[in-house]
Order: structure tokens, then sequence, then C-alpha cells
């Protein structure tokens, strides 16, 4: 049969990718459906969180840090409670990442502060000595990008039904809702908002002073985004 | 006109070889300047604080990854391909004026690619999947470029004379559909540029950002089938093909064993595909997933090792080659790391020994041994066999040839058993307990031990890319002042000058 196919390139070529292509349906598609279900408590990115993980992205922070807590006791000593795949629902695409030259960023919230982050990405070795992090000065002057996050943002409500406007169950038990702009320029009044009460959190004057001129440094929207990794 | 030898026409594939030799120079010199940069914190700025967000270790890791992978490795099989394939299927490019305007159309369209793409990624233009990180319009440009390549392929195959194909074309074929199918469903996202927004008004923001068609945890699976298969279909696959051709053309001998290649090609081809889970156990895809990736990650060792050791018995009785020439020696030693590599990924691929060595260095210095041992040992030595041929001249010097061999090989040993060492050593002080049960270390204790492995890796590294600079002087030099050659057709051992 072997001897016949490779005289036969074109039945061959059909047999290699048979071959090749089923073990990708047996693997990825039963759980596909089910795994892509938020939890309860789980919600859209905000548009400046949205804006963030685009700045977490840009720089690819993702290279050294992941997120993703696996049910080990010392990982879950260390980064908190191990991650359920719920959590993820809104990630597009996940950012586990696959080394952890720095650490775990996926509860990172939780015992990292909006000033403590303000001040370490400025100048990481002045917190924690013998870090190897890059400083990232730039991300104190560059403007963030409103309307790509909005575009992103849109993207996802539209094609893939993220319930923006809508009730979200939290684990309290009550709800909230995270608004979806009707227009841009809605968005970047939300975003300026959403700014402000995230560097009202830190101690850096000239962030403040940005923000009340209207300017919004990625800085502010990296660390919106940072805030919610809990 | 029958009895006269064919004319092959290699316009095609010298042009491929000089985007493999630049393209393979700047991606290892990136993959030494980021090494350096995890050592040496200072060296992200190393080219000024103006354009340190350029030169910062996130921002080049894919440049790196992007470089070695779409240009150097993929250049190397296109070049060997424009090579290898007249060759095996007996017919010249110089038959068909439209495959030679396809060959040569795939050429310049793939230079505007990979420029455009590293660029893009020089930028922060990414997605963030990781050997995926090209944004959509550069995701368009790859597929254009592969589409010619496959139109090259079965039009090549369509015309030739010898009806059956040779084991290296298997490989080449196996190669075109796995990555197709692999990097079309991977990249399935759409460009935010196309959304409408509630006020009726599109394209909003960026023309270089896309939403992925997966989230979370499907995104993560869809991403490992495609990582650890990009793998297989462009870092095992083709490169199989190539020493299946140039091993036994450079030795003489024939290939030890027809039916090893087929169970080793059928069971590779099946195999493979199954065992991306195992970039994800303990993660939060379904245990089942991850169990089987486990389980044919280990199966894998059986036809990975049937090509192997097929190539070694190739040289049964004739091992006195690899003593005398450089050239084979490169590719023994290949094969012996593919078989390292290739036994390393099944003992990282079971849960106990994944549960301390993932997000670790190990990961890097297992890839680096299958990459710089066997993928780029690979693709120079099918390089350095192809220059006399496609240049009429002899390998300029077999001494460099037999230096750069020496100092590569130690490049490479620095480099992986650097990073054990780093990734044993992260494993377990990560979760070393103190008498109490408390967290022994905190992350920067670990940051802090790990420089001197950091560094090693960095001078293995630089050596490595030492060696790569001799082999591009060595071929530079070859095509302007070898001796040129007058025989019509060099059978096995390539002539080089002392």
């Amino acid at each position: 049969m072997f001897h016949w196919l490779e005289k036969h390139p074109f039945l061959f070529a059909v047999g290699v990718f048979v071959v090749i292509a089923f073990a990708g349906l047996v693997e990825v598609l039963p759980n596909f459906a089910q795994a892509s279900q938020p939890i309860i408590g789980t919600k859209p990115y905000t548009i400046l969180e949205y804006a963030g993980r685009q700045v977490y992205i840009h720089q690819d922070c993702n290279a050294c840090h992941s997120q993703l807590i696996r049910p080990f006791k010392s990982s879950t000593e260390r980064y908190g409670h191990y991650s359920l795949s719920g959590e993820y629902a809104y990630d597009r695409p996940f950012l586990w990442g696959s080394e952890r030259t720095g650490p775990d960023l996926h509860r990172v919230a939780d015992y990292r502060t909006i000033d403590w982050n303000e001040k370490h990405m400025i100048n990481p070795e002045a917190l924690v000595p013998g870090s190897i992090m890059p400083k990232y000065p730039w991300l104190y002057k560059d403007p963030t990008d409103i309307n790509t996050a909005y575009a992103t943002q849109v993207a996802a409500a539209e094609f893939f039904h993220v319930p923006y406007n809508v009730p979200i169950p939290l684990k309290n038990g009550k709800t909230t809702i995270i608004p979806l702009a009707p227009n841009l320029a809605a968005a970047h009044a939300m975003a300026l908002k959403e700014a402000k009460a995230i560097v009202d959190q830190g101690s850096d004057k000239t962030l403040q002073e940005d923000v009340a001129h209207g300017k919004i440094p990625q800085i502010v929207a990296l660390l919106a985004y940072l805030n919610q990794l809990k | 006109m029958e009895n006269r030898p064919l004319e092959y026409d290699y316009t095609v594939a010298k042009m491929f070889m000089w985007t493999t030799i630049i393209t393979g120079i700047v991606g290892m010199s990136v993959g030494v300047l980021i090494a350096f940069e995890l050592a040496y914190p200072g060296v992200n700025t190393i080219f000024g604080h103006t354009i340190a967000q350029y030169t910062a270790f996130g921002r080049l890791r894919p440049v790196h990854t992007n470089a070695v992978i779409y240009g150097f490795t993929v250049s190397g099989v296109f070049a060997t391909w424009y090579y290898v394939g007249q060759r095996v299927l007996k017919v010249s490019m110089a038959e068909s004026k439209f495959l030679m305007f396809i060959g040569k159309l795939q050429f310049w369209l793939y230079l505007v690619v990979v420029v455009f793409g590293i660029a893009s990624l020089i930028m922060g233009w990414t997605t963030s999947r990781e050997y995926a990180e090209m944004q959509w319009p550069v995701v368009l440009g790859v597929t254009v470029v592969w589409v010619l390549w496959g139109i090259s392929i079965f039009g090549l195959i369509g015309i030739r004379r010898e009806k059956s194909l040779y084991i290296s074309i298997w490989y080449y074929i196996a190669t075109f559909l796995g990555i197709a199918m692999l990097y079309l469903f991977n990249n399935a996202e759409i460009p935010t540029i196309l959304a409408t927004d509630p006020a009726g008004q599109s394209m909003i923001g960026s023309w270089m950002q896309s939403i992925s068609m997966y989230s979370g945890t499907n995104s993560a699976m869809v991403q490992w089938w495609f990582g650890h298969n990009a793998v297989a279909f462009a870092f095992t696959v083709p490169i199989i093909a190539m020493i299946y051709y140039f091993l036994p053309k450079e030795s003489g001998q024939a290939v030890y064993s027809y039916k090893l290649s087929l169970l080793s090609f059928w069971g590779l081809m099946f195999v493979y595909l199954w065992a991306g889970g195992h970039h994800l156990l303990f993660s939060t895809v379904p245990d089942w997933v991850q169990t089987m990736g486990s389980v044919f990650s280990v199966v894998l060792i059986l036809p990975s090792w049937g090509s192997a050791i097929n190539m070694l018995l190739t040289m049964k009785g004739e091992w006195k080659q690899v003593a005398d020439s450089p050239l084979i020696k490169f590719m023994i030693l290949a094969s012996t790391f593919y078989m390292f590599s290739t036994l390393e990924g099944p003992i990282l691929a079971i849960k106990s020994v994944n549960a301390i060595a993932h997000f670790t260095n190990w990961i890097p210095g297992h890839v680096h041994d299958g990459t710089l041992g066997w993928v780029a040992f690979m693709i120079m030595a099918g390089l350095y066999h192809m220059a006399p041929r496609l240049f009429k001249r002899e390998l300029y010097s077999k001494s460099i040839m037999a230096a750069q061999f020496w100092i590569q090989t130690l490049g490479v040993v620095l480099y992986f058993t650097s990073m054990w060492i780093a990734g044993i050593t992260q494993g377990l002080m990560w979760r070393a307990q103190d008498q109490y049960g408390n967290l022994a270390y905190s992350f920067v204790d670990v940051v802090r031990d790990l420089h001197p492995y950091y560094t090693i890796r960095g001078v293995g590294g630089a050596l490595y890319l030492i060696g790569f600079l001799m082999f591009s002087y060595n071929i530079v030099k070859t095509i302007t002042t070898g001796r040129r050659v007058e025989e019509s057709e060099l059978q096995n051992a390539s002539p080089m000058a002392a």
C-alpha cells in the first residue's frame, strides 16, 4: 500500500492530512463550548483595563510573567488560589505565558497595591534589590491608545457577545454592570474617569496632573489592568 | 537528448540561501543580546535610553524567535527544497516558466513579509501568542507565500520524471500541509478595525490589532496544539527531509532501512499532533487532554528515534568518514542531538517532572539543544553540501569548517547544561520549605542565584553565533574565491580546500 501511495502524490497528501488532522479534532473540540464559560464573579474588561491589557501585550510582559497558578501547595502559598478555567473566559487570547523569569501575576492585585506597582515599573531594582526586570520609563510618558482599546472592546461585544451593559453576577450575590461606551467620545470620557480613580490611589503627582489635564499615560492603563488581576 | 544529464536550475535555491544566512545572523545576534539582558539588566539600554523600549527583553524576545523560525529555518527549508526537489523528482525548474515565476515570486514576497514581520514585532505589534505573534496583515502575507510554495511543490511533482516519491519529498509535503493547517487555525482572529460601535462608526483604532477567535482555556489549547506542532513541522519534519537527502549523498551510502523510514514517517505524522497537551500540564485544560499529551509524548520517542537510528546506521562500516569530514560530523552530531532532544522532551512531558520543570529555564535549554544542535547544524550542513554544486566551486576552507564545528558544539553544550542547572535550581527553590512548612525563598532569591547560569548561557550562545559567522564567511568565500570545479556533476563527498 505504501509503495502505491508513493506513486500517487495527491492521495499521499490526503493520507498525510487525515493522519495529522484528527488528533486536533479529538483533543480540542469536546470541551470547547464548556471551557469558555465564565464563573461567578468573572467580569468583562472595562475600557481602561482593555487598554492596559494592550500595553501588557505590547511590552510582551507575558514573555517573562505567567498568569497561571497550578494546584501545588508551593504555588498557591506564593501566588494565591489556583487558577480556574472560567476566570479566563474574556481573555482573547490567553496570557498564561510559558516562563517564570519573573513571578506569576494572575492574582497580583491581591498582594500588590496600585501605589507599589506605580513605583515599581519606573525602577524595579529600587523596590526589589536583585531584580533583573528592565525599567519602563516610557510608559509614564507615552499616551494610551484608547481608540484601539475601544475597537477591541466593541469587537468583543459584537462578534463574541461579551456581556456589556447587562448585570454580571458577583461572588457576594450582588450584580454589577460593565458599561460599553455608545461612541468614541464617550469611551474617552469613561477611560479618563477610570484613570482618575486609579491615579488617586497612587502617589505619583505628575501622573495625577496628567490625568487632570485629560491625558492618560500608558502606565495608568497598565495599573488598571494589573489591579483587576485577582 | 535523453542521455544528457539534466541541467538543474538553482536560481531560487541560491536566493533563499542568502536569506538563510542573513536572517540567521540577525536572529542569533538578537538571541545573544537578550541572553545577556537576563544576565546583566543594564544591557536592556545598551543602545541608549531613547530607544530602550525597542531593545528591552520583552520586545526583542519575539524578534529573536520569529527571525530564527520564519527567517533562518524556513529560508533553509525553502533553499533546500529548491535544490532537493528538482533532483529527486528528476526535473529541472528551467523546464517550466510558470514554476520558475512562482518560485521567484515566492522569494520576493517572502522577503517583504519577513522584513515587514520583523519590523512590526520591533514596533510591538504582537498578538502575544508564542511563535504566532505577528499580526493579521503579516499572517495574510505568510499565507500567500505558503500557498505559492505549495504550488511549487505540487507543480514540480506534477511534471516529474521519477514516478516514485523519495522519502525527502514525503517530509516536504508533510511540512507544507502541517504548517498550513496549524497556522490558519491558530491565527483565526478578527481585525478590530472591522468592528462597528453602537453609534455606527467603524475603522476605529489600529490596523495592527486583532481579537482572537478563541478565549481563555480554548485559546491556550489551540495555541499549544499549534505551538508544539509548529516545532514538529518546522523544526523536525523538514529537517528530516534534509538529512534523508544530504547524508546519503555526502557519504555515498544508501539509507539503512526503507521499512524503518516508513515506520518513522507515518508514526511521526500520527503521534506528534497529540502531544501538544504537555505544554498545559496542571493547567485548566481537561485532565484527560493533559494525560493524552503526556502519554503520546512518550510514545513519540519511537518514530523520532526511528529516523535518527536510520541515519546513524546509514554510516555503518563508513565511520571513518565522520573522522575525516567535518561536513559528515555536522550531520551525525545533528542526528545525535535529535535523539537526545527527543528523549529529553518526553521526560519533561511526564507529569511529575513537569511539575518541577515547567516555567523554568530547563525549557529554553531543551528547545535550544534541539534547535542549535539539530536544526541549525543540519541546515548549515545542507548549505555546505549545496554550495559547491550551486556555484561550481570548491568549499573555501575545511579547517574553518572543522573549527566552527567544535566551537559551536561547545556553545550548545554550555547552553543546555547551564539551563538545566538553572531550571532545576528554580524548580526546587520555588517549592522548598523551611522547618515550619513556610516557603523557604522569596522569588527574587531565586532570580539572584540564576546569574552565573544566565552568564554561561550567554557565552554559549555567543560561541554559537561566532561559529555561524565563520560558516557565513566560509560560504561567501566559497562563492567568491573558491577554486573552480570542472566536473559537471559532483559525486558524494563535497570538494573542500584545506
